[in-house]
């Protein structure tokens, strides 16, 4: 497999010198055709990463580092070409789709307005194409709602109408910002689904962000965990949850509700996250981590460990039954 | 978490700094301008309302800084005279529409009910005229004169405070505090007078040093149509209209008492707009 | 019936009310004159049958609801009055001076619409240099009085310059290119305070649309800055703007009634400032309510345009 999309020392950095980054030194490849997640807690700059692969960070964060995707540099290029790769090679979701959506403009319209910025096409064509994408995300009568104001659709349709106007040129990559946090639990699903039945049909790339490793489970291929910045471990999704190998991870897995593995009680880990303000040198879990030891206080790379990579100059020990499977 | 989450949020913010400066240079323009219409007869140069034959369109000489009028009268010594009254009559509308739309607004916001609804209904009748006209009209049923100005003023900016006051007593009245002081058992009128209308004030002040400017206006714009102060009072408003046909003879009997209000709207503007930055960053009263 | 429909003939019945509250202070203004307003409007000088006749005439000596009755009723037939001093026909002289009203302040909010609205977007999307620009005209347009202003347009472009007339007025039906210079300066007296405020709020409503989480979504889909201020910003941001407009509408008629007197222009607002001065009440009456009607009714036709721009508001929902 090849990457589609290859991140090599990605930083952010807003505000002076003497802030931490936002996103520290992250490398990672996203393979064609996967569902890619990236999980962490609120805060630990999976956002400010996918804003700043879109290119759409204000102007006062510094970003540095190499994106490349299908083998051609996205960092640090021009206005006028990211403009021309966003909303069609590349795309992107947001966390609330009632807002990501224009109050006065009908949904329909939306849609047909990102075909028409990047294909010379008749309105009544991208009117029909957009009506097609409607239904293709199931959108019940598709045809009648096209003139509807986005107010008048229920959330899950909204976000529906969202992610069809992202898909509507066929990008290569789909940057999904927690597309289900805003909504219930049961169009939650769905909306996964629907998800996950676009990328079968049309192999779109999806990296997928959430805090949710319940979603991760439910969606994802491979998953990247994040932690103040860093990038600290990725992995199978199946063998992240079987064998977590950044003391992080394990952390964050048995704080999980959705996923308890080892533990009846939910676990806290002691300590707060860094603050933008604090610079910690090193692996920046190591003040709250249970394995510390004197090496953290340089920056781990990551590095392969049976089934996953993890940046960790002690990982957790593989649980003994995966360790069997393994031989 | 989006882009715009990122971004720290009082990075857009203007910094305290600016506001304390704006609050600053306004207050310190009123300053000399109400030390000037204070002791504007121990300053002004001349007897404002003295003929002088001889000087009739004098031009701004070292004996008259701004030169003089269509009737020889020192045109610096009523402007003194003149930002006088134009003061007195703005800031007393200001405090009179004060006075009684504080009370209004406060037992509309605090009872809420009927009471709000009454008092919100027959304000709103107050708005169903432009504001200059409903001051015309006022003059019109009381005859013109400085003092009637002053009263359709307040009667204008009425509505306007007290729906500031009634909002921010409505902020107010949900703190808990207040619930406190209510479990406590203390009487409305002890809750309203020292622990609702204390905190709730402080939009008002803003909002009334903001139409101060606009009182100032009008009061210029009613005395210019004849219809505030009357001659021969020297007012800035009453002087333009006086000026207008020697405009070609002696532009200094327009430029300078124009100045003058605008200098005077410029320096209530700044200690509003300070004012309200410092006080009001969310914007109730604006 | 459909929600939009709803929301039409809601705002209409709405109206019925202000009308009418606005028909009591109208009809008021005469009868809470201090003393006897008949006498007060004729003078000391006028005999007691005179009085005794115009009192008749006015239908002053019969019980208020009698008059306002008859007052009233006469409105609706367009039956407005006579003027006390001329003896002229209220009807007829209205005609005569509304459509003066209509082109001074229809030209000025026009000028100020032109001025102030691509500024505002300018403001709000520009550099640090159109920022400070754009602050310095608004600080300039709303603290200095139009009158002065008017009067400094005067000094500079007809005592001066002398390309324009400083006062005075032709019908744009006898002379069209005349008409427009002799209100050259009138508008743009009205224009440029009104420019500063619809540019204040051009540059706020666009901004705040600007913060908006759908601008990322629209940046993402690739449309340029200038399609996403042109056709969703400014969209959004229409229904502050066209508010803003409407009330400045009223601030517009106040004006005009100052910038009337100050160039001699024969519009409403210079007829109720004189009928004030003579003490001519229905004259008085019939101005303000022809300017009040103008502020009223241009309400009405502000909120339906809001309405429509904005499909929350007519369909009710909260926004």
């Amino acid at each position: 497999m090849t990457a589609l999309l290859s991140l090599s020392e990605v930083e952010v950095r807003f505000g002076g010198e003497d802030t931490a980054n936002a996103v520290d030194r992250v490398d990672l490849d996203v393979h064609r055709g996967e569902i890619f997640g990236i999980v962490g807690e609120s805060g630990c700059g999976k956002s400010t990463l996918a804003n700043a692969i879109m290119g759409l960070l204000p102007d006062s964060a510094h970003v540095s580092g190499s994106a490349r995707l299908d083998d051609r540099e996205i960092l640090g290029i021009g206005e006028k070409e990211l403009r021309a790769l966003r909303g069609d090679e590349l795309s992107m979701v947001f966390q609330d789709a009632s807002a990501s959506l224009d109050p006065t403009w009908s949904v329909g319209d939306q849609i047909a307005e990102t075909i028409r910025a990047h294909r010379t096409i008749s309105g009544r064509k991208a009117k029909s194409r957009a009506i097609a994408l409607m239904e293709e995300v199931g959108i019940p009568d598709a045809a009648g709602r096209y003139g509807d104001a986005p107010h008048r659709l229920s959330g899950g349709m909204r976000q529906r109408i969202v992610i069809a106007a992202a898909l509507a040129n066929q990008p290569k990559l789909l940057l999904a910002d927690e597309p289900t946090t805003a909504l219930d639990v049961t169009i939650q699903a769905q909306v996964l689904q629907l998800i996950r039945r676009l990328r079968d049909d049309h192999g779109t790339t999806v990296v997928l962000i959430t805090h949710d490793l319940g979603v991760v489970a439910e969606t994802c291929d491979r998953v990247g965990v994040m932690y103040a910045g860093q990038l600290v471990e990725v992995a199978a999704t199946a063998d992240l949850f079987a064998a977590p190998r950044h003391p992080y991870t394990r952390a964050l897995l048995a704080a999980s509700p959705s996923v308890r593995t080892e533990s009846r009680r939910l676990a806290t880990i002691p300590g707060q996250v860094p603050g933008p303000a604090e610079q910690v040198p090193g692996c920046r879990f190591q003040p709250r981590c249970p394995r510390r030891v004197e090496q953290c206080s340089v920056t781990p790379a990551r590095v392969p460990l049976g089934l996953t990579s993890a940046a960790c100059w002690n990982p957790e020990p593989l649980p003994a039954a995966v360790a069997e499977g393994l031989r | 978490m989006t882009a715009t989450a990122v971004a720290p949020p009082v990075a857009r913010r203007r910094s305290p700094r600016a506001s304390t400066r704006l609050t600053i240079g306004g207050a310190v323009l009123l300053g000399v301008l109400v030390l000037i219409a204070i002791a504007a007869p121990l300053l002004a140069p001349h007897d404002p309302e003295t003929v002088i034959a001889d000087q009739v369109l004098g031009a701004p000489s070292m004996e008259h800084p701004f030169g003089s009028d269509a009737l020889g009268r020192d045109v610096l010594s009523r402007v003194m005279y003149g930002l006088r009254v134009s003061l007195l009559v703005a800031l007393s509308s200001v405090v009179i529409s004060t006075a009684i739309a504080v009370p209004l607004g406060l037992l509309a916001g605090y009872f809420g009910g009927w009471v709000d609804t009454t008092v919100s209904r027959v304000l709103d009748m107050i708005l169903v005229l432009p504001a200059l006209l409903l001051a015309i009209t006022f003059i019109a049923i009381l005859g013109p004169g400085s003092a009637v100005a002053a009263l359709a003023i307040a009667v204008i900016y009425l509505p306007i405070l007290a729906r500031v006051m009634r909002s921010s007593t409505l902020v107010v009245t949900r703190n808990d505090y207040v619930l406190g002081a209510r479990a406590r058992g203390a009487g409305h009128l002890r809750i309203l007078t020292s622990h609702v209308a204390p905190n709730a004030l402080g939009p008002v002040i803003v909002q009334a040093s903001i139409l101060s400017a606009f009182a100032l206006q009008l009061e210029a714009a009613l005395s210019f149509l004849g219809l505030g102060t009357q001659p021969p009072t020297p007012s800035l408003g009453g002087m333009l209209s006086e000026g207008r046909d020697v405009l070609n003879q002696a532009p200094w009997v327009e430029i300078f008492p124009g100045l003058a209000i605008v200098l005077a709207v410029l320096s209530f503007t700044l200690l509003g707009e300070g004012l309200r930055r410092a006080f009001d960053p969310r914007g109730v009263a604006s | 019936m459909s929600s939009r429909l709803q929301f039409v003939l809601r705002r209409l019945l709405l109206t019925i009310p202000v009308l009418f509250v606005m028909s009591i202070i109208v009809f008021l203004i005469i009868r809470l004159v201090p003393g006897d307003p008949v006498r007060t409007m004729l003078g000391f000088r006028a005999t007691d049958e005179n009085v005794e006749q115009v009192r008749r005439e006015l239908g002053l000596d019969q019980s208020w609801l009698t008059q306002y009755l008859d007052w009233a009723g006469g409105l609706l037939r367009g039956d407005l009055g006579t003027d006390i001093v001329s003896r002229a026909d209220l009807g007829e002289l209205l005609a005569q001076r509304l459509p003066v009203t209509f082109e001074l302040a229809g030209l000025a909010m026009l000028l100020a619409v032109l001025i102030g609205v691509p500024l505002g977007v300018r403001a709000a999307t520009g550099g640090k240099w159109t920022k400070r620009l754009t602050e310095g005209f608004v600080v300039f347009g709303v603290s200095i009085p139009d009158f002065w202003l008017g009067i400094m347009l005067v000094l500079v472009f007809a005592a001066t310059l002398a390309i324009f007339p400083p006062s005075g007025y032709l019908p744009f039906a006898v002379d069209p290119i005349e008409n427009l210079r002799y209100v050259a300066l009138p508008v743009l007296t009205l224009a440029i305070g009104e420019a500063a405020y619809i540019l204040r709020t051009t540059r706020s409503a666009v901004a705040s649309v600007m913060n908006r989480p759908f601008v990322s979504f629209l940046r993402a889909k690739g449309l340029s800055e200038r399609r996403i201020v042109g056709g969703h910003a400014l969209r959004n941001a229409a229904p502050a703007i066209v508010t803003v407009i409407g009330i400045q509408v009223g601030v517009l008629l106040g004006g005009a009634i100052i910038v009337e007197t100050l160039f001699a222009l024969p519009g409403v607002g210079r007829m109720v400032v004189t009928a004030i001065n003579q003490r001519n009440y229905p004259t008085v009456q019939v101005g303000v309510l022809a300017i009040a009607a103008i502020f009223i009714l241009v309400s009405l036709l502000t909120d339906l345009i809001v309405g429509w721009l904005d499909p929350r508001v007519s369909d009710g929902a909260a926004t």
